[in-house]
């Protein structure tokens, strides 16, 4: 089954940058969901579209090659994850606010920037739903240095992030620069959602984010097991969505979010049997 | 006359135009057991923010640990729980013993890892509290008294010299307040560390207390248990700005 991913390299490249994806996307989904921010990755990928747009746009245009949608994608999500942090900063006391702006800004400027480049294409399409065709050596090397350094990164701040997601206050107090801590945690997220939209597509890349750390936080005990297992999963719905994407010709992000939702529906089933099983044994030994 | 943890000189502090302390003058002397006490607005939870530095006063000035609070860098020696401790976010899935690691983040530094004398100085601060057994529980499903033991280990495990609690017992059942209060009462006497603790449950709070401060916008009593105990319902009509009938009772 998986002859042809090792076989073609197109295919060996995406097999590849979905393993990392698989990784790297549940790893900071981790903390996205514990501080109650998992629509921030939608309102990035919406950005990351417009970027997106803007490369289409250059390339047909004005044939401007050098910012190709994947770039231009990473550059927006970058600014848009820092507008984020400013707009939280300006409603100190509505902060989720900053999240339907940005949302919004980014889905008008791809609306702009898709009819200026005379409306949808293949290329497009492989953008907001993902493809198992579409990762270049380039995109995979560029992947390839971003997992790196997003896992350096969160191994030398992994007590930082993780201070500042169980309580903010006490960790300010303490003498941690919350802010600059944020703002690196959000840039990460934003590069992860780049990262990721060649495989699971703008519209599902939220999901790869938060459904394994969903299913995860069902059966985990404390937070570094819940990682291990949100990776665990994310890995599993990534290799099983793209091989089956392949063979039945479906764009994998579909194939993977499927995937992922049924693994957190097995989560959800396996953590009510273990309940109720608990509660007959404890009345079992008071009867 | 005892070496004073934390000096207040004059402090004033307001709101935008709304004034909830009003030169206030105040000491805690090291190994005190203070008790804060006061009406819902009367400046206390700012006066804790103050200590900490959250808040800069708009007159007098600050001294921790003998350094003027500007210059005062040492942040690890005071220990807080806050009142928000017990009000987190329950299905938050950390253990134990991740909780009271997270005490020592800023003290081990950016960049660097937990050792092994990190790591043998959580596992100590979860036994000075009594939660050895639950070190690899969720927090999330432990009791109210039981969390707020971890919360104070977290603080512990930095070995503080002052540590300031904001009303840790709201929501704690009697018999867990009790324990709570022989607790901190322990680490008190043994440990020697000075504790300000805030509260509004005063009946048990003077049994362990060394020292208590009313306060409303100004101190309008520090003194010892026996000389609290002595106040008259004038004296704490005055205090709180309105009538006050006092009632005594066991619990």
């Amino acid at each position: 089954m998986l002859a042809d991913f090792f076989e073609y390299d197109f295919l060996r490249h995406t097999f590849l940058t979905g393993i990392l994806i698989g990784l790297i996307a549940p790893l900071l989904g981790t903390f996205i969901v514990v501080r109650r921010l998992s629509l921030i990755a939608d309102a990035l990928s919406h950005v990351t579209l417009a970027g997106i747009a803007f490369g289409l746009f250059l390339d047909k245009k004005f044939a401007i090659a050098w910012i190709t949608p994947f770039y231009g994608g990473m550059i927006f999500s970058v600014i848009g994850s820092i507008l984020i942090e400013k707009l939280r900063g300006v409603y100190k006391a509505f902060q989720e606010l900053a999240i339907p702006i940005i949302l919004s800004g980014g889905v008008g400027l791809s609306v702009i920037f898709i009819s200026l480049a005379d409306g949808f294409n293949t290329d497009l399409f492989n953008y907001l739903f993902g493809s198992v065709s579409a990762v270049s050596r380039n995109d995979f090397f560029t992947i390839l240095g971003i997992s790196i350094f997003i896992l350096i990164v969160i191994g030398l701040f992994y007590k930082e992030l993780f201070t500042l997601s169980f309580d903010e206050e006490h960790a300010t107090i303490s003498g941690i620069h919350a802010k600059r801590i944020h703002l690196l945690f959000i840039i990460l997220t934003a590069l992860v959602i780049a990262a990721s939209i060649r495989i699971v597509g703008v519209l599902l890349v939220s999901a790869l984010m938060t459904l394994p750390v969903a299913a995860s936080m069902q059966l985990a005990k404390g937070f570094k097991q819940m990682m291990f297992l949100s990776v665990a999963f994310g890995e599993l719905a990534v290799i099983g969505g793209l091989i089956s994407g392949y063979y039945l010709s479906i764009p994998p992000g579909g194939t993977i979010v499927m995937i992922s939702i049924l693994i957190l529906l097995l989560s959800i089933g396996y953590k009510r049997l273990s309940v109720t099983s608990k509660k007959r044994r404890t009345a079992h030994e008071h009867a | 006359m005892s070496e004073a943890v934390v000096t207040m000189n004059n402090i004033s502090y307001a709101y935008e135009h709304k004034k909830v302390l009003d030169h206030v003058n105040f000491e805690i002397p090291r190994g005190a057991f203070m008790g804060l006490v006061g009406p819902n607005g009367g400046g206390k939870t700012t006066l804790i923010k103050l200590i900490l530095g959250l808040i800069k006063p708009d007159e007098g000035d600050i001294q921790l640990l003998h350094e003027p609070i500007n210059k005062f860098n040492q942040w690890n020696k005071i220990g807080f729980v806050s009142q928000k401790a017990n009000s987190f976010n329950r299905g938050f899935p950390a253990t134990v013993y991740e909780v009271v690691s997270m005490g020592l983040t800023a003290k081990v530094g950016y960049l660097r890892f937990f050792n092994k004398t990190h790591k043998a100085k959580i596992r100590q601060a979860i036994d000075q509290v009594g939660m050895l057994d639950y070190v690899n529980e969720n927090i999330g499903n432990l009791s109210g008294g039981q969390q707020q033991r971890i919360f104070i280990a977290r603080a512990l495990v930095n070995d503080p010299e002052l540590l300031i609690l904001d009303e840790p017992t709201v929501g704690v059942d009697f018999e867990n307040v009790k324990r709570f209060y022989e607790l901190l009462h322990q680490l008190n006497e043994q440990r020697n560390i000075t504790l300000l603790l805030v509260t509004h449950d005063t009946g048990t709070m003077t049994e362990h207390a060394t020292d208590i401060v009313c306060l409303n916008k100004q101190l309008h009593f520090h003194g010892d248990p026996k000389a609290y105990a002595a106040l008259s319902e004038k004296d704490f009509s005055k205090f709180y700005g309105h009538p006050v009938n006092l009632v005594i009772h066991d619990h």
